[in-house]
């Protein structure tokens, strides 16, 4: 843990550095993310455009920033979200045990069989078309959390299954301690460095599948922008000539990257 | 010392076969999902069904004139109903068949036969009745017309004849190539017809490739990657982003055959049956209010923004590239926001702020929808939202996958304003009834009338059917151009740009000539010959 401090500490000081960017783009860019400045299409680095224009002019370290505030926003809460259902289904398969375990593992089974992507795009057909992007990003990202916790499900399922056997647990249950104290005390503390190894993955994972969902029309909508929508640039982008535009996947990579070093090293073994 | 070389003098020889020195290589986008030349079915269908099988009449691409190829020569009627024509003699099919007249008459009683569903068939259809083909002799058939049609030559460009006495299809046909070989997911290779009727002046054989292998590669970028790697030799349609890129990397590959005959629009649901409030219905139904958005969107930045400058502001529904039918008194629509905003102020609406208001106060906040996925129609609707905010006018951009948008323009209705393009196959007027004739289920803005909705759309209505039923061409002109003006006035759709003709054409085959017109590179594949190589069939 010691040679890991270093590390750490750099990660806090970029994702405070990341965050305090994100919500005061002004200290990096005078420039709104929607401005068209259509005299200077594709413009490369500059004083003024730190890392150019897109295509129709717009300044990309504004609509990187901005994006940055709604991707590293809505992210995290539908990995959240996806990880909270996941522990309550999983907790529940893997405590109950017997036919309620194979009952909910079942429908584990049958949910992770539907085709989602078909489902999204259903809603998103069905959803009024005069909604600001923001609500329709947000509502995206709730259907992402909504659809994805499945996999975890099974994940926290058999973590919990292995604790409820183990014998600390029956120890405690030996000792008279009541159900909800056993699960606050003993089973969430136990769990957690699975629940949160799950969340992890997933917030990447959800950035990644708003700008899929961008190409199939469930993205963000213009002109608002995320990591999602600035990630599209590179289909079809020339990053030989044009390397800046490498510039969110970079960001995305070392904010997850930082992520995973200020999160404790825990052993996740059960 | 020698075992290896087994191996080796494999790869060695694959490599050569590869690069066999008369093989063009080129890429489609899609598998064709049929190879049964009487049947349309998408774009790749058609290439294939281009290069491998004959008709009685090809329009040139380049020129967009009539030439003859199995019909050496028609004669029209003089009431116009009856074309008659004189087919090529000594023209065998691969099989060894002769080609006669037969052939021509049977492929017509494929093509009409109901169970075939043949969208071509329906061309041939009129409201009074239908095509009846028939021999004279061996060498001579007739086409009998219930009412004179009108650029007829257009029709039989479309229809591949194929052999009477093949047992299934797709047979071997009459065009320059043959399918040799298919390979689902990855190829197809068409080799040389030994027995195709053309040939060079000097009475050489065509063609002069001995081979086009054709691989399906959907992703457009991997495209150009290969075609700059040497690895394809065309690319017969390039975004306008590749373009650039490409004529940057490789300054004389990338080439724009200039304005195609397709258009970019934007309509306003119109529909009176729409689920869309009765506000939004008054506005889109005001011809100022249409007006005024059409003047306030600047097309020249549309086309130098979104298409780096390979597309042409539009005047309307015809292209210049149409030129038999543009009417060339209409310019396209300037950018006039002061207009525009007087037009508005002039309906009631009122600008606070910076939120445009209706006489009851409603804030003006509509939909642009579009397809998802192209990148080109997205960035248009960004910047006539930009354009349309200085208005006080608020836009939402909807992407939609194409079949939900399908449903909202056709069965639900439940849109407000839509933005999608027409591709113009057919440069002739009557080509577009399907799209201009209030009763058709495709006219975009208000479908499937039962009685025109307007006078105008009556107006439009008359001059479509008048056109369509005159054998007159400076008649038919006149009334199309008079239909080109009703809808610069009215408004319905507002038209943007008709996008260039971008394609790549490697320094292999000096001898290409890109056209504006599907299919854009390989139109006289049977002339090309690679650079430097032995031509086949020498």
């Amino acid at each position: 843990m010691k040679s890991a401090r270093p590390a750490q500490l750099f990660a806090i000081v970029f994702l405070t550095f990341v965050g305090i960017s994100a919500l005061v783009p002004r200290l990096w860019t005078p420039d709104s993310y929607e401005t068209q400045l259509r005299e200077a299409l594709d413009a490369p680095p500059s004083a003024r455009f730190p890392l150019g224009t897109d295509a129709l002019g717009r300044d990309r370290m504004a609509r990187l920033l901005y994006g940055t505030r709604v991707s590293l926003a809505l992210a995290p809460a539908a990995a959240l979200l996806s990880c909270l259902v996941a522990a309550l289904v999983g907790g529940l398969a893997g405590l109950a045990g017997g036919w309620t375990e194979r009952t909910v593992l079942a429908s584990v089974d049958l949910f992770m069989s539907l085709p989602w992507l078909f489902l999204l795009l259903t809603v998103r057909a069905m959803l009024p078309l005069n909604v600001s992007p923001l609500v329709s990003l947000g509502i995206t990202f709730g259907l992402l959390g909504l659809l994805s916790w499945p996999a975890s499900a099974r994940v926290v399922r058999a973590a919990i299954h292995a604790l409820r056997d183990s014998d600390f647990i029956l120890q405690a249950r030996a000792s008279g301690v009541t159900p909800w104290r056993l699960i606050s005390r003993q089973l969430i503390p136990n769990v957690m460095p699975v629940l949160l190894a799950q969340f992890w993955i997933a917030v990447p994972v959800f950035i990644l599948a708003e700008a899929t969902l961008g190409m199939l029309g469930l993205g963000v909508s213009e002109p608002l922008p995320s990591w999602g929508s600035m990630l599209r640039e590179l289909e079809g982008g020339n990053l030989r000539a044009q390397p800046w535009i490498a510039a969110p996947a970079v960001l995305l990579a070392a904010v997850v990257g930082c992520f995973q070093l200020i999160f404790p090293r825990e052993d996740y073994s059960i | 010392m020698n075992r290896p070389m087994g191996p080796l003098a494999c790869v060695l020889a694959l490599v050569a076969g590869s690069l066999n020195a008369s093989e063009l290589h080129l890429a489609l986008h899609s598998e064709p999902k049929t190879l049964d030349p009487l049947v349309f079915a998408d774009e790749s269908a058609e290439a294939i069904r281009y290069l491998t099988e004959g008709v009685l009449i090809r329009i040139n691409r380049l020129t967009q004139q009539p030439e003859p190829e199995l019909a050496v020569s028609w004669k029209v009627s003089s009431n116009g109903r009856r074309i008659t024509f004189r087919l090529r003699k000594g023209v065998h099919y691969p099989d060894g068949s002769a080609f006669t007249s037969k052939d021509v008459v049977e492929t017509f009683h494929t093509l009409f036969d109901p169970a075939l569903h043949s969208p071509v068939a329906d061309t041939f259809q009129t409201e009074k009745g239908t095509v009846s083909i028939t021999a004279q002799g061996d060498f001579t058939v007739v086409a009998d017309f219930p009412a004179p049609p009108t650029a007829f030559e257009r029709l039989f460009d479309q229809v591949a004849i194929v052999s009477c006495v093949a047992k299934q299809r797709p047979a071997p046909g009459l065009g320059p190539f043959l399918i040799g070989e298919r390979v689902a997911g990855s190829h197809i290779v068409l080799k040389r017809n030994p027995v195709y009727w053309k040939h060079q002046p000097d009475g050489q054989p065509l063609p002069r490739l001995d081979a086009i292998r054709i691989e399906f590669q959907q992703n457009r970028d991997l495209e150009l990657a290969r075609f700059q790697r040497g690895e394809l030799d065309l690319i017969d349609t390039l975004t306008p982003d590749l373009y650039d890129r490409l004529a940057k990397e490789a300054p004389g590959r990338a080439v724009d055959a200039g304005p195609t005959t397709d258009t970019e629009f934007l309509w306003f649901n119109m529909a009176p049956q729409s689920p869309l409030p009765a506000y939004k219905k008054a506005w889109f139904q005001s011809q100022a209010f249409r007006r005024a958005i059409s003047e306030s969107i600047q097309r020249a930045d549309l086309s130098r923004v979104v298409y780096r400058g390979h597309a042409s502001p539009s005047a309307g529904l015809v292209s210049p590239a149409n030129k038999p039918w543009f009417n060339a008194k209409l310019a396209p629509e300037s950018f006039q926001p002061g207009e525009a905003a007087k037009r508005l102020a002039d309906a009631g609406f009122k600008l606070q702020g910076n939120v445009l208001s209706d006489v009851a106060g409603h804030a003006v906040e509509f939909s642009i929808i579009t397809n998802s996925g192209s990148k080109t129609r997205e960035r248009m609707a960004a910047v006539i939202q930009q354009d349309l905010a200085k208005l006080g006018i608020k836009i939402n951009i909807v992407t939609l996958e194409f079949p939900s948008l399908i449903e909202r323009i056709t069965r639900t209705l439940d849109y407000e304003t839509c933005l999608l393009g027409l591709v113009n196959i057919d440069i002739d007027p009557s080509g577009l009834m399907n799209v201009l004739l209030s009763s058709a289920g495709n006219h975009p803005w208000n479908p499937s009338q039962k009685t025109p909705a307007t006078v105008w759309e009556a107006e439009i209505d008359r001059l479509m059917l008048a056109q369509a039923a005159s054998g007159d061409t400076a008649a038919r002109k006149k009334s199309f151009d008079r239909v080109q003006e009703i809808l610069r006035e009215q408004a319905p759709m507002v038209f943007l740009l008709h996008p260039n003709s971008l394609s790549a054409v490697s320094s292999r085959l000096p001898g290409a000539k890109p056209s504006p017109f599907f299919p854009h590179t390989f139109w006289d594949a049977e002339h090309f010959a690679l650079a430097g190589k032995s031509a086949a069939g020498k």
